[in-house]
């Protein structure tokens, strides 16, 4: 487990950004060479993440170290869903979930849980 | 500079270790439940409450998580069955990793049910998949009915919403019809019981839910036979 400042990592955020921190070590320790210098990443409204946290986290893990300036970006996916009878997709907003077409209330998430590693970028 | 596509889930390694459990319960036809709430939500009564309604041989085991102290678990280890203490030290949630360790010197081909009773938190537990069938979310009475909003994952995620110490209500001032309304307008369709752990109102059906469950737990497993 990684350290912050002498803390081990709890805090939720944080061991969220610590897991990046890792697939970026594994992935740089599997291509000797190359310098990871931007870690991206997709974070679904329904992850239960916040980003502002997640930046803090992943800034503070990585500062005074080898991976210094690595950059984490995130991408904010919005909740989508879909519509069983009329097929339609739209983001759901307000937590209303009756389709704007054909009035269906019944109608499923089809993104908005993401918590994905999407790219890294890097310097050869 | 090059751009590498990586697609890959950042919680890769629970998630892999969470499918593991999945199929071990799945193949020995056990449910495993995840109650998962704010701190004083009344989880570890809920359970104490339950495993007292068990009869006496029935195969059910508890693993219980909390920051600090082996307190939750003395209390459940009255009623008879196994339970374990899992203290994260100050994790605020369990991982699947664990759960596998907890399990590791208890004989699953013994067990029908096991409870997960999460560290009290609404955020954190639920990104991190356990391999449980079902996460369980309770809310109570003296927290307030826009938890959901909120809270929206834990409650999107959770197939079941127990709205807990519903005995409380003539002296709260809480819209038990507005936190369900809440809760379903991020879930729609969730199920909900209302509970009290010390009138026992809402605990037949609470029960009844555990036992459909375990039903379709049974006959999923029965099917692959």
């Amino acid at each position: 487990m990684l350290e912050c400042e002498g803390f081990q990592v709890g805090m939720h955020e944080l061991g969220i950004a610590t897991s990046i921190l890792e697939s970026v070590q594994s992935a740089a320790s599997r291509n000797p060479g190359v310098r990871i210098t931007k870690v991206g990443v997709k974070i679904g409204e329904l992850a239960g993440v916040d980003v502002d946290a997640l930046q803090f986290g992943f800034e503070c893990l990585v500062k005074d170290t080898e991976w210094e300036p690595l950059i984490l970006e995130v991408e904010s996916i919005p909740r989508v869903q879909r519509c069983p009878k009329c097929k339609h997709e739209f983001r759901m907003t307000d937590y209303d979930p009756q389709c704007p077409k054909c009035g269906e209330y019944a109608t499923q998430c089809i993104s908005g849980e993401e918590l994905d590693i999407a790219y890294m970028e890097v310097d050869e | 500079m090059s751009r590498v596509e990586v697609e890959k889930k950042v919680l890769n390694e629970n998630q892999i270790l969470a499918e593991q459990l999945r199929e071990r319960y799945r193949q020995r036809g056990i449910l495993c439940v995840n109650l998962i709430s704010a701190p004083g939500s009344g989880k570890t009564l809920l359970l104490e409450k339950t495993l007292e309604r068990m009869d006496k041989g029935a195969r059910v085991a508890v693993l219980t998580g909390d920051l600090q102290t082996e307190n939750d678990a003395n209390r459940l280890k009255r009623a008879g069955f196994p339970v374990k203490q899992i203290t994260t030290g100050g994790t605020c949630h369990l991982d699947a990793r664990m759960i596998d360790k907890h399990l590791a010197d208890w004989r699953l081909e013994d067990l029908d049910l096991l409870f997960i009773e999460n560290v009290g938190n609404l955020v954190c537990p639920s990104s991190y998949d356990l391999g449980e069938a079902a996460k369980v979310v309770l809310l109570s009475v003296t927290e307030g009915e826009d938890k959901p909003l909120k809270y929206p994952s834990i409650f999107f995620k959770s197939e079941l919403m127990v709205l807990n110490k519903v005995d409380l209500l003539p002296y709260v001032p809480f819209d038990a019809a507005a936190a369900e309304e809440n809760a379903r307008k991020v879930h729609p369709g969730m199920e909900i019981v209302r509970v009290s752990c010390t009138t026992r109102e809402g605990l037949g059906e609470w029960l009844a839910w555990l036992e459909k469950r375990q039903k379709a737990t049974r006959e999923a497993r029965a099917a692959t036979r």
